[in-house]
């Protein structure tokens, strides 16, 4: 601790406990835990000297941008530090020519798009997050957004990143052009929880701001319909810059909430954004609005002013809390599975809502077949939590039933290791393990997150099997 | 689907040749459609062929993915797709009709569309790999949005199978767009430059931009208002034909690429400049970011200048490919990853770099 300090200037180090309070966890607030301190440098060689002692005393070390990740990815440990980014808020340079950004990690989404505005471009990942969350933070998540399905994943909107590793080195990962020589090691990097290296600055690219983006808002009178209508879309050739669907549950609680005009008594709710040359977006109207018609959709709204189109959004946008004024609290689960299994996966979600007791609503990215699930909950009831991780844990086990994954965006961290062991074998989570050595060969870095031990996996598959049914007899196990 | 009776699944038999060659630290030279040998080094090592594990496994249009064997070739993908009204954005380029999916991926590969569309690893989603242990590993998935476990299948693309043989591999498709155009319009390099600074700027739906010397290519995907919006804004001359000259620029059977000697790839922002480290034919490709450059210079001043405009460059010459070197603590970096994947070395030893 003492060499701690001496690393950091006057106030940058915390360790009471009231100070540690704020960092004991992230945004999802069911995990806590208070860190043994909390490191807040200001510079790259202050991060890295705080690395090198860490890695030389087998310190543990959670890296943390905001503190928004909803997978408790930045979960302290008692017996680790905290690693702050906060305070690496400078925007580097904007290169309108080239169209990229250098930040600092700790710049939020937000604030990258507003430093390109001047120059007509935006920064496309946008998580609903973003004002709060932070390009490091996202770039360990591999954060996507409400428009990716045409934009892309932070992995397809960044550059290059200088990280710290766990020894204090610092890396370049990518380049300033399209490409870098050797192994594409930013693919790696991206998506890896704080556990391969920290971000201290990223180039991001920069895209035009479309002239026209027009929303239309159609109602189904079943969600078979609704996710017939994301296929026919999609089959069509359409390439639309957000697909969101909502469920009845949902629209309600949002409609009570904002006002924004949805049909409360509709089963399920597609908003379909176009985007590009005004000309465009008028061909791709029409095409969508004959595709939702003719797969059921009974009301039809179309945007006509950027006013509208924003009040529209505002229903989805503010879905989570909405959500949050019928329950005391609710717990956002997030898996993918393929388009076509849309309807059976929402009907198996509803069977096991009823098994289980709990309410569940349903707003998700449906363009790309990534659910939200929330499950509605008391947290001041006991043992209610307990029954909502159970049933969470079904619906991701459902998921890879389905051909889908486990996590779609949010992140496994410590929340879901357990369902980690679904969607690996023993011959995989090896191989990442090994990975993780690779760079961080005492496993200092987030220890304990993202990737779980064979051990754990193979308790929890005797465990599966000692209750007389194994999940999934079809997949190989060890 | 495809041609059935020649699709099959040789797993168990190349898990098994590999085990051996693991057991025996015999180094092996992948193989798929040996249209490429010129993209690295060459390799010392005993033929271990891909070509024959080939077929579509899947391929749902309206979910947007396929998933084939590695040895399916390209040709039969791209039939496939367009039968469907789909295509791969990321154009990847086949150098010879043998190509093969498990080459493309693993040379990571992209066309002209690749600044515009995104590059071949924006498109893996997931893979089925044999390690060096002879191991089956499955990576990603089928699904486009996945954060389960590290990025494994993007980080093997453009790995030359130096880390595995790629086995499977799913991509993701789009539907392609109703119409394209490409306009021609006679400029300077710098010129041309200077332009694309201007247009890529503002959300035209360009999806490529080349420099042959004398006349900057523009092409347009989209709808049939949206080609009309741009190509009367920007102006120049309609290029008939269009597909055969993009196929010309993605294959390098352009005029510009067959006199024979040394190659330069320069990779760096786009709007780069001076255009390239010294005299020397130039062809601009990738709007500004991807440069051919027939000059003659010392290696290190080129991956000098490269670095220092912050990319790299690549150098074509009697036939290999020399990648510019890698710092110490990256390629030592590089080596570990190798060693987790392939412990005893015997994966396309010296493709990459000669240490790797
Ligand atoms: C209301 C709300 C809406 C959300 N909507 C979305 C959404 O639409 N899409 C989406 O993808 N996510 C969403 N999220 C999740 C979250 O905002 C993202 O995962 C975000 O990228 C996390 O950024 P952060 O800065 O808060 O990271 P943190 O929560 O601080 O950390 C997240 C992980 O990244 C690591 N990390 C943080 N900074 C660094 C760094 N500099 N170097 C290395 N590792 C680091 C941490 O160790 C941790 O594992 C939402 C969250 C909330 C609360």
């Amino acid at each position: 601790m003492q060499r701690l300090r001496k690393a950091l200037p006057e106030g940058a180090l915390l360790s009471k406990p009231e100070e540690l309070r704020p960092y004991e966890c992230d945004g999802l607030t069911a995990y806590r835990q208070l860190p043994l301190a909390v490191a807040i440098p200001e510079t790259v060689a202050q991060v890295q000297e705080i690395l090198r002692i860490c890695e030389e005393v087998r310190l543990p070390v959670i890296p943390r941008g905001a503190g928004t990740g909803l997978s408790a990815g930045a979960l302290p440990r008692k017996d680790g530090l905290v690693l702050s980014m906060a305070r690496f808020r400078n925007i580097l340079a904007v290169d309108p020519l080239n169209r990229t950004a250098r930040v600092e990690s700790g710049v939020t989404n937000r604030a990258i798009s507003e430093a390109a505005a001047p120059y007509g471009l935006f920064y496309a990942p946008d998580p609903s997050s973003g004002v709060a969350c932070t390009i490091g933070g996202n770039i360990a998540e591999n954060a996507g957004g409400l428009h990716c399905l045409k934009y892309g994943l932070t992995v397809h909107n960044v550059l290059s990143v200088k990280i710290v590793t766990a020894k204090g080195n610092l890396l370049t990962l990518g380049a300033q052009g399209f490409d870098s020589p050797g192994f594409d090691l930013l693919a790696l990097f991206i998506g890896s929880e704080g556990l391969l290296g920290v971000v201290v600055e990223a180039t991001v690219r920069l895209l035009p701001r479309p002239p026209s983006s027009r929303l239309i808002l159609a109602a189904f009178p079943s969600v078979e319909s609704a996710a017939r209508a994301v296929r026919l879309l999609i089959g069509r050739g359409l390439m639309p810059a957000a697909l969101e669907m909502m469920d009845n549950l949902a629209i309600r609680a949002a409609e009570d909430f904002v006002h924004a005009g949805y049909p409360v008594d509709a089963a399920a709710l597609l908003l379909c954004e176009l985007d590009g040359l005004p000309e465009e977006v008028e061909d791709q109207i029409a095409l969508a609005e004959d595709s939702l018609r003719e797969s059921g959709a009974n009301f039809l709204r179309l945007s006509s002013s950027e006013e509208e189109r924003l009040l529209l959004w505002k229903g989805r946008k503010s879905a989570f809390p909405a959500v949050g004024r019928i329950a005391p609290d609710y717990y956002c689960m997030d898996g993918t599975i393929p388009r076509r299994a849309i309807p059976a996966a929402l009907r198996r979600i509803a069977e096991l809502s009823n098994a289980y007791g709990l309410r569940v609503a349903n707003v998700f990215h449906a363009g790309d077949g990534n659910l939200h699930p929330l499950i509605l909950y008391d947290a001041s009831r006991p043992e209610e939590l307990e029954r909502v991780e159970k049933l969470g844990g079904r619906i991701l086990e459902l998921c890879v039933e389905l051909g889908g994954v486990i996590t779609g965006e949010h992140g496994v961290g410590a929340e879901k290791l357990d369902p980690m062991c679904l969607q690996f074998r023993a011959p995989e989570l090896r191989q990442f393990h090994r990975i993780k050595t690779a760079f961080d060969p005492h496993g200092i870095l987030n220890p304990g997150k993202a990737v779980p031990t064979l051990h754990r996996c193979a308790e929890l598959g005797a465990m599966h099997v000692h209750q007389g049914k194994v999940p999934f007899p079809e997949i190989e196990r060890f | 689907m495809g041609n059935e009776d020649e699709d099959q699944d040789l797993t168990a038999a190349l898990a098994e040749g590999m085990r051996q060659a693991h057991d025996a630290k015999t180094p092996l030279y992948l193989i798929g459609g040996d249209t490429k040998p010129f993209w690295g080094r060459g390799v010392e090592g005993r033929r271990f062929s891909l070509l024959g594990h080939r077929g579509v496994i899947r391929y749902e249009p309206t979910e947007l993915v396929l998933t084939a064997r590695a040895g399916t070739p390209l040709v039969e993908i791209h039939r496939l797709l367009a039968a469907h009204g789909q295509w791969l954005p990321f154009e990847p380029p086949s150098f010879g009709s043998a190509a093969t999916l498990g080459g493309t991926i693993a040379c990571g590969l992209s066309g002209p569309a690749r600044p515009f569309l995104g590059a071949a690893r924006d498109f893996v989603l997931g893979v089925r790999v044999l390690d060096g242990r002879g191991q089956v590993l499955r990576f990603g998935g089928e699904v486009i949005k996945n954060v389960a476990g590290y990025d494994v299948a993007r980080f093997l693309t453009g790995a030359q199978g130096t880390l595995g043989a790629l086995l499977e591999v799913s991509l993701k498709v789009h539907p392609k767009p109703p119409v394209s155009e490409t306009l021609a319009r006679k400029e300077s390099a710098e010129a041309a430059i200077q332009l694309l600074v201007e247009l890529a700027a503002q959300p035209f739906p360009l999806t490529a931009a080349c420099h042959d010397g004398e006349r900057l290519f523009l092409r347009f995907h989209g709808t049939e208002g949206a080609l009309q919006a741009a190509t009367n804004r920007i102006g120049g001359d309609r290029l008939a034909d269009a597909d055969s000259f993009w196929e010309s620029v993605r294959e390098q059977t352009h005029p510009f690429f067959s006199e024979p000697g040394p190659l330069w790839r320069l990779s760096v922002p786009p709007a780069t400049l001076p255009l390239a480290p010294g005299r020397g034919a130039l062809f601009l490709d990738w709007g500004g970011a991807q440069r051919w450059w027939k000059g003659l210079a010392e290696p290190a001043m080129v991956w000098n200048w490269a670095r220092e405009k912050g990319g790299h460059a690549m150098l074509f010459d009697s036939g290999q490919c020399h990648r510019q070197p890698i710092d110490p603590d990256l390629l030592s970096l590089h080596k570990r990853l190798k060693h987790s994947f392939d412990p005893e070395g015997i994966l396309n030893p010296g493709r990459l770099y000669e240490t790797l």
